[in-house]
């Protein structure tokens, strides 16, 4: 009796899997059918020959990576680095880093304040940022964009105040893609951080103080080591969609300081170079996929002294 | 005043949190205020009107947009929150089984990659079906929205579902309700907020997706935001700000709403 109840468990349980395989597969297929399908078929396409017209040509080729690192001189075919692909990584990943450690410098702050109201008083200040991350990020640049307008509020503020003369050019810089993203992405960074220090056990803050630790000493010693995991998921949060920003620098850049994401649309539009878009792409999502390890081996765990 | 000795306070954060409140909303404020400007500037105010919102609503294509991203938003939404919340029972409530560590993987992949890698990749493939079967309409733009909004939409109903009591369905079970009417009448009405939260955010994801769509929009597909990004190359009017600021206005409404459904009910008794 004891087999065939067994028996009939061992039953119960493969078909409790089964549906629970049938339940999931209509968001299965979808995500396959429209986000990791199209993936494989842009690795695919990193690896075909251009066509003339946009598009590619059935062939196997390895220009397109080639193409990323180096360029080859179209009259004596002499092979140098890509520098304009260099520069142009190399400006997304420090415009993109410098965006996280503006976010972090104004966000560490404020989610700190947050979590250090009355609980009754936290969801009202949550929910302040939370408003304008539930806002059309197209909006929030177009704001940015009239603020520094040279006619904008800040060019206005400036000249009243008598610190210049004649409006600064703000627009179509990198300083404007860099206040742009960080406006942005502000709000990612708060959340997760206000979500970790919210945790924090002030009572070991309390014992720092009884040791007679400095406020700055508790907050480098105590405080951040407690809240390592929320400052790298919020530094994620933001270096990631930052990294891979098409629409601010479109906006906010003029079409002058690219980014990667907009190196990427010039290779499917005037380009025409499609496998070399793919490879680009395949690129970009290899360095968010870097990025993402680097999260999830040291996320989880607060680090450092604090613990020891 | 003598103040005293708070363990909480760091000197300055309070200061640079207004700081920071106050940046975030100084450009939102401005944009909202010359939507009601009379003059056809963007930068000076020569009075109070409503000129701008007739404007917007008098233009075609502004209209046109607007319902297109609608009606785009709402059957992503409506997909994306019925698949989400198929996954979400399939991934929850369980003590671990064989591909589930996938399963969740496999949701969150859309999180994880670039939205330009999608909107490019999506592109590709869509322009190929495109010749092949010679269709055209919003059925790509929903498909692609559905796919992005699914992960959004399964956070909140996960998470639901996680902090639900089991022993109200071994009760109904216990009262030998069939399954599917005690998902009808035990789980589901439970599982109502989730479900609603999960369904407003991916409508605002979907409403305010700008990449995906400007790639793989067909010719006259513009949506409200795809048609706003076409018209920041030219010199903007106020009209810009009108319809930003109407569009502020349904985000605001949403949040709102979605802010009082995923309360924790718990925390509210408190």
């Amino acid at each position: 009796m004891a087999t065939s109840a067994a028996e009939a468990d061992g039953t119960r349980e493969r078909k409790d899997v089964r549906d629970r395989w049938l339940l999931s597969a209509p968001a299965l297929v979808l995500i396959a059918a429209a986000s990791v399908g199209p993936l494989l078929i842009v690795l695919l396409y990193s690896f075909l020959a251009p066509g003339n017209y946009g598009d590619v040509k059935w062939e196997f080729s390895t220009e397109a990576w080639f193409n990323v690192l180096f360029s080859r001189d179209i009259f004596d075919d002499t092979v140098s680095l890509a520098d304009a692909h260099f520069s142009i990584f190399w400006r997304s990943i420090k415009l993109a880093a410098a965006t996280t450690a503006l976010c972090l410098i104004l966000g560490f702050p404020t989610a700190y304040f947050i979590a250090s109201r009355p609980p009754h008083n936290r969801s009202i200040w949550l929910f302040l940022i939370t408003i304008p991350f539930w806002t059309n990020m197209l909006i929030r640049t177009f704001a940015i964009q009239e603020v520094i307008r040279s006619e904008g509020l800040a060019n206005t503020l400036l000249i009243w105040l008598g610190i210049i003369d004649a409006p600064v050019q703000m627009m179509f810089t990198d300083f404007a893609i860099l206040l742009g993203m960080t406006y942005v992405h502000l709000p990612l960074m708060v959340l997760p951080l206000y979500a970790s220090i919210e945790k924090l056990d002030f009572r070991l803050v309390e014992a720092a103080y009884d040791l007679y630790a400095t406020r700055f000493k508790v907050l480098m010693r105590v405080i951040v080591p407690l809240v390592k995991p929320g400052i790298i998921a919020g530094s994620i949060l933001v270096f990631i969609p930052a990294l891979s920003s098409y629409v601010i620098p479109r906006v906010l850049g003029g079409g002058r300081n690219l980014m990667i994401g907009n190196l990427i649309e010039l290779q499917f539009g005037q380009g025409r170079n499609w496998p070399l878009g793919a490879s680009l792409s395949v690129t970009l999502v290899f360095i968010v996929m870097i990025a993402l390890l680097f999260y999830v081996r040291n996320a989880g765990r607060p680090g450092g002294n604090a613990h020891g | 005043m003598a103040r005293t000795f708070s363990i909480k306070r760091q000197p300055g954060f309070a200061t640079i949190a207004m700081i920071c409140f106050f940046l975030l909303y100084l450009p939102i404020a401005t944009l909202v205020v010359y939507a009601f400007n009379a003059g056809t500037s963007i930068a000076i105010w020569e009075g109070f009107s409503f000129r701008w919102f007739a404007a917007a609503w008098n233009n075609q294509q502004v209209i046109e947009a607007s319902w297109r991203s609608l009606k785009i938003a709402t059957s992503a939404a409506v997909i994306a929150t019925v698949c989400a919340t198929l996954a979400a029972l399939a991934t929850t409530r369980t003590a671990g089984y064989r591909g589930l560590t996938f399963k969740y993987a496999f949701i969150n992949i859309p999180l994880l990659v670039p939205e330009i890698v999608t909107a490019v990749a999506l592109l590709i493939l869509f322009s190929r079906i495109k010749i092949w079967t010679g269709y055209s309409g919003l059925g790509y733009l929903i498909l692609a929205h559905s796919a992005f909004c699914i992960p959004f939409a399964y956070l909140p109903i996960r998470a639901r579902l996680e902090s639900m009591d089991l022993s109200l369905e071994r009760a109904a079970a216990d009262l030998y309700a069939t399954p599917v009417k005690t998902f009808r009448y035990v789980t589901l009405p439970l599982l109502w907020p989730g479900i609603l939260a999960g369904l407003m955010l991916a409508f605002v994801i979907s409403l305010d997706d700008v990449v995906i769509t400007e790639f793989v929009k067909s010719g006259g597909q513009d949506t409200l935001p795809t048609y706003m990004l076409g018209q920041l190359r030219r010199i903007v009017t106020p009209e810009m700000n009108a319809i930003s600021a109407v569009f502020l206005l349904l985000s605001l409404a949403i949040v709102t709403v979605f802010f009082f459904l995923s309360r924790n009910p718990q925390k509210e008794n408190e």
